[in-house]
This record gives C-alpha cells, sequence and structure tokens, in this order.
C-alpha cells in the first residue's frame, strides 16, 4: 500500500478536508469552469489579476480528493504570482504529474501530488484546475475539460 | 491489507445457504479471473460494463479464423458456406435465447447503443413528428437518451420523462399520466445499470399497448441476468449487447416484431441489404438482410453463438437465483458498514451494487479498491440524470456476474473499510 499512501499524503487529505480559498470571488476578473466528464468532478475558478500580477485566486466546486487539493494547492500558490510565473508553474507540474522531462520548476508544495504519477488514471484529476487556470488566463468563454 | 488475501480460499459466512451453482467450476471456465493485480487476487466487480469471456467464446472466436473465415452470403466456395452457415447458425440460437417469433426479426448490430439508434433512425424518422411525444425513464442509460434527443431536434418532437423515487423504482403513476394519445414510443431499461431496478416491464407493456405505443426495452443489463422471452413480454423492440453476456465486443442484436421492421425503411445502405440497384432505383432485401448493410463481424457473432450456449448451458434462472444471494449478502453486508450507503434499493432489484461513502469521493474509493485487486466501476455511469436524481457527482459501483462469490463480496467489504482507514475515517 505504500504507492496508495505517496497518493494519498497527509497534506492532501488536509487541503481535502479543508480547502484554501474555497469562496465565490465577488470582484474577479478573470474565472473559468472545469469539468471532467469522466468522473463529475467540477470546479468554478476565480482570479483577480492586477497590472500582470495575480492578486487573488480562490475556487468553488465538487471533485475527488485529488482534484480538490489540486486546486486548493494550486490557489494558494498562485497568489502574488505573474501571469508568466503562473504559466510556467502549470508547466512545471504537467511535468511533475505525467513525469515527463523539462527543465526543472521549483514547486514547493505542489510537489506533494508528486505520487499521482504513479496512477495514470488519476492524472486527470489533478490537472483540473490547471487547466481551468489556462482557461482562464486566456479568457476563454467555454468551459474547459478534461476529454 | 489483510483483507483481500486469501480471498479465493475463503468461504462464504456460517449460516449462509449455498448456492446451488458451482461456481468454482465455472470461474475455472474463465482465464482472466485467475490473474493477480498488484500482487492480489484479481476480484472483478464491473461486469455491468463488460463481463469476462468464457474458454469456450475464447475458442470459437479462434476457431473460426483459424478454419472457416470467410465472407458471408456471397461466396460459392466451402468457406464462405461455413461462415454462412455459422452466422445465420447464431441467428436460430438468438432465436432461441429470446424466444422470438422468426429469425427475421433478429438484426445482428454492433450493440445496444446502435440497436436504438437503428429505431431511432428507421422507426423514428418514418413514424415520429412534429408535436408527438416519446416516453423515456430518469434511469435510462445514455444511449437510450441521445438517439431520442436527436431525433426529437430532427422531426421538433418532445421528449417526456418518467421520474424515479428516491428507491430508484419508477414512478408508475407519473408513467400512466405521461402516456398520452401523442406519445408514439416508450423506450426503457429492463433493468437500470445505475441502480439495479428490475422496471415492471409488462405492466408497462400492457398499458402503453392499450394506448396503441410500441415499446422499446433497453436490454443490455438485462439479457445476462434475467430470462427474456419476447413473445411473452409482448415487446415492439428489444436490444442487448453481446459483451455484457459473456460474448465478445463489437456484436449485438435488435430484435424487432416482424410488423414494424418490414415496415421501417432501412438503417445503413450498401452491399448485402439489397435485392438489385440501379442507378435509378435499388430494392432492398428481405428481413433480417435490409438492415444488415455491409460486411458484419462474422467471428464477433459466433462469439456471441457460443456465449449463448454456455448461458444457457447453466441456464439463466439458476444464474439469477445465484447472483440474487450474492447480491442479498452484499447489501447486508454494505448496511453493517457505517459510512456506506447504497444507491438504488428497489424491492425488484438485480447485480448492481451502487454506493456512495460518507467524505469520500467515488473516485478516490475506485482508486484505492483498484490496489487491493477489487476492479469497480467510479463515475456516473453514463446514467447522468440518475446522478442528478441523487444530487450526486458519481457513485462507486459493484456489479456482479455468474463467477462472483460472497468470498468476493466479503473482500470488497475489507478493501472499502480499508478505503475509510486510509482516509482516517
Ligand atoms: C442499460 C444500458 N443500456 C445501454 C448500454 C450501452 O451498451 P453498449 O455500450 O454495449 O452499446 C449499456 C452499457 O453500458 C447499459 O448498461
Amino acid at each position: 500500500m505504500s504507492d496508495l499512501r505517496d497518493l494519498y499524503q497527509e497534506v492532501i487529505f488536509d487541503h481535502n478536508r479543508n480547502p484554501r480559498n474555497f469562496r465565490a470571488m465577488e470582484d474577479a476578473n478573470r474565472t473559468a469552469e472545469g469539468f471532467n466528464p469522466l468522473c463529475g468532478d467540477r470546479l468554478t475558478l476565480y482570479l483577480k489579476v492586477d497590472d500582470g500580477r495575480i492578486v487573488d485566486a480562490s475556487f468553488q466546486g465538487s471533485g475527488c480528493a485529488i482534484s480538490t487539493a489540486s486546486a486548493s494547492l494550486m490557489t494558494d500558490a498562485l497568489k502574488g504570482r505573474t501571469v508568466e510565473e503562473a504559466e510556467g508553474l502549470f508547466h512545471g507540474f504537467h511535468d511533475l504529474i505525467t513525469g515527463e522531462g523539462g527543465a526543472p520548476v521549483d514547486l514547493g508544495k505542489l510537489e506533494v501530488l508528486s505520487g499521482v504519477r504513479e496512477f495514470p488514471t488519476r492524472v486527470k484529476c489533478a490537472t483540473l484546475a490547471w487547466h481551468t487556470l489556462n482557461a482562464a488566463l486566456d479568457d476563454q468563454g467555454e468551459p474547459v475539460t478534461t476529454e | 491489507m489483510s483483507g483481500a488475501e486469501g480471498t479465493a480460499e475463503r468461504r462464504p459466512a456460517a449460516g449462509t445457504t449455498p448456492p446451488a451453482l458451482d461456481v468454482e467450476r465455472i470461474r475455472a471456465d474463465f482465464p482472466v479471473l485467475h490473474q493477480e493485480v498488484y500482487g492480489k487476487p484479481l476480484v472483478y466487480l464491473d461486469n455491468a460494463a463488460t463481463t469476462q469471456k468464457p474458454r469456450a467464446v475464447i475458442d470459437a472466436v479462434s476457431r473460426f479464423y483459424a478454419h472457416d473465415n470467410s465472407n458471408v452470403h456471397r461466396g460459392v466456395h466451402a468457406l464462405s458456406q461455413r461462415a454462412t452457415e455459422e452466422y445465420e447458425g447464431v441467428r436460430g440460437k438468438v432465436r432461441e435465447f429470446l424466444n422470438a417469433a422468426s429469425e427475421r426479426e433478429l438484426i445482428f448490430v454492433r450493440g445496444t447503443t446502435e440497436a436504438i439508434n437503428l429505431v431511432a433512425a428507421t422507426f423514428g424518422r418514418a413514424r415520429i413528428r412534429a408535436g408527438d411525444e416519446i416516453l423515456l425513464t430518469e434511469m435510462e442509460h445514455h444511449s437510450n437518451i441521445v438517439p431520442w434527443q436527436l431525433l426529437a431536434e430532427q422531426v421538433g418532437a418532445t421528449i417526456k420523462v418518467v421520474p424515479i423515487t428516491d428507491t430508484g423504482e419508477l414512478v408508475m403513476e407519473s408513467f400512466e399520466q405521461l402516456l398520452t394519445d401523442r406519445t408514439r414510443l416508450v423506450a426503457v431499461a429492463h433493468l437500470s445499470n445505475a441502480l439495479g431496478t428490475i422496471n415492471p416491464v409488462r405492466r408497462i407493456i400492457q398499458a402503453a399497448h392499450d394506448a396503441g405505443v410500441p415499446v422499446l426495452l433497453d436490454g443490455a443489463q438485462a439479457a445476462p441476468h434475467i430470462r427474456v422471452d419476447v413473445r411473452e413480454l409482448d415487446c415492439d423492440f428489444y436490444a442487448f449487447s453481446g459483451h455484457k453476456i459473456y460474448g465478445p465486443t463489437g456484436i449485438g442484436v435488435l430484435y424487432g416484431k416482424e410488423k414494424w421492421l418490414e415496415d421501417m425503411p432501412p438503417y445503413q445502405g450498401g452491399g448485402e441489404m439489397i435485392r438489385q440497384v440501379s442507378f435509378t432505383r435499388s430494392t432492398y432485401g428481405d428481413l433480417p438482410a435490409k438492415f444488415e448493410a455491409g460486411t458484419p463481424n462474422i467471428a464477433g457473432a459466433v462469439g456471441l453463438g457460443a456465449a449463448i450456449d454456455y448461458v444457457r448451458g447453466i441456464g439463466l434462472d439458476a444464474i439469477a437465483a445465484h447472483e440474487h444471494a450474492v447480491l442479498e449478502y452484499a447489501l447486508a453486508a454494505a448496511d453493517a458498514i457505517p459510512g456506506m450507503r447504497v444507491v438504488g434499493r428497489a424491492r425488484e432489484k438485480a447485480s448492481i451494487l451502487s454506493f456512495v461513502l460518507d467524505g469520500i469521493h467515488p473516485h478516490d474509493i475506485g482508486t484505492i479498491l483498484d490496489r487491493q485487486g477489487l476492479a469497480v466501476r467510479a463515475g456516473h455511469h453514463c446514467a447522468m440524470p440518475v446522478m442528478e436524481h441523487y444530487c450526486l457527482p458519481a457513485t462507486a459501483r459493484a456489479s456482479f456476474a455468474v463467477y462472483n462469490t460472497r468470498a468476493e463480496v466479503d473482500a470488497l467489504m475489507a478493501g472499502i473499510r480499508k478505503v475509510q482507514e486510509v482516509f482516517g475515517l
């Protein structure tokens, strides 16, 4: 069961039980919706971007422990970053989860999700929030899906 | 991780009646069951998605390719004749299996989905017009919803939906009210894949026929678990998939009463289905060829024939009794686990244990069970309206087949307690 413990680390349970930044944002200027039709995970991401910098990030939705923790950790990590830095995190996180190489990016706390790599069926749960972030930054009107 | 270990050796709990069926012998017929995943014995509980195949089916398909492979209905040579005889022989087996009046009423298709699309595209487009109504239920699989929506959009018809109760039964008073002089077709699952409910199809068919409305039954889940007699049911159409009844993927059956099939325009055009072709006009073949354009899934049909022989060899009543005992055992075990809730508690129910755990998303349940060798489904089961009814994003689902045992139910329940333990609940 050791690989299960690698996936379900304490930090992930903590963020699943008490997701950070779990609220709607009245004055958001970027929002996007993400949906994983396979498992029904849904989330709405709210960003306040000011002069190229993400000054606030929050989300709402329902999903599994992995997708909830991922969104919680992501919104924490985004606050105070420039849009460019956020895009760097997106690529770094993607590489971490899929095990693909790339220039290593310092992901800080996000690295607790690295165990997902051993669970290919769960990669989409971990990346849903990030794809939604991409959509929010591109300001696409359409909801993104993982399919 | 003691839960799933030694599963095969464990005996059913004392005091329960042993099933009449020799399950260990049946299990020996299914090669795929005898393996370990992640170092644990495989417990395959995703039978509603697809069933495993007995050696007899695997051998029939490879024997066909090794000895008889040829196209059907077109050659004068020996192999073509053998292939045609085998293929058409399976139609005879299907006729007996469903007790259809004639082989002309049985169309080979890819599966239930194609069967329903065929009816929507032919019967539907010929007979359903603007303002007409198609009556479905809230517990339908997407494949018995979307083809009707596509049709309704094309012709301007309306979809009406019979609601379900919280136990997962159809609200029959609503059904009777929704059946009006505008209803042109009732399409309903014989057995629900998301809830396990066996619908009162006799009553539905009786009421629909009294109103002059034909009925299509989606038998994808019912065919492997309930004895089906289309003449006794008096349904107008019946659809099922080979792969859910221990046969190959890519082959299924549409039964239709001859009077409807004669009346319906062809589905696809091409070879096999024509009598004469010229550029001014083509005439269509007789039933069932009219609905079987192109080279069919011949080996798939041969495999389906072997699957039907296999199922009839055991007997659907014996299969149903065994599965019922396993399901009852599982329901009782589920009720004994705090925080576990079964979704779908219809009085008439078969083979499906859909459930949720407090505080744990079904997708996480699925992953943690998987690592213990337990194959279940987590998701909406292609029945999003059912999920909406219960305000759930998804459920976990264990679904039973003839080869499942109470010992496997014990392994499942131990696995579920492990899930709760991992989540600290
Ligand atoms: C009730 C029901 N109807 C239809 C289908 C579709 O069957 P197939 O995918 O074999 O066409 C399924 C399969 O999941 C089902 O459970």
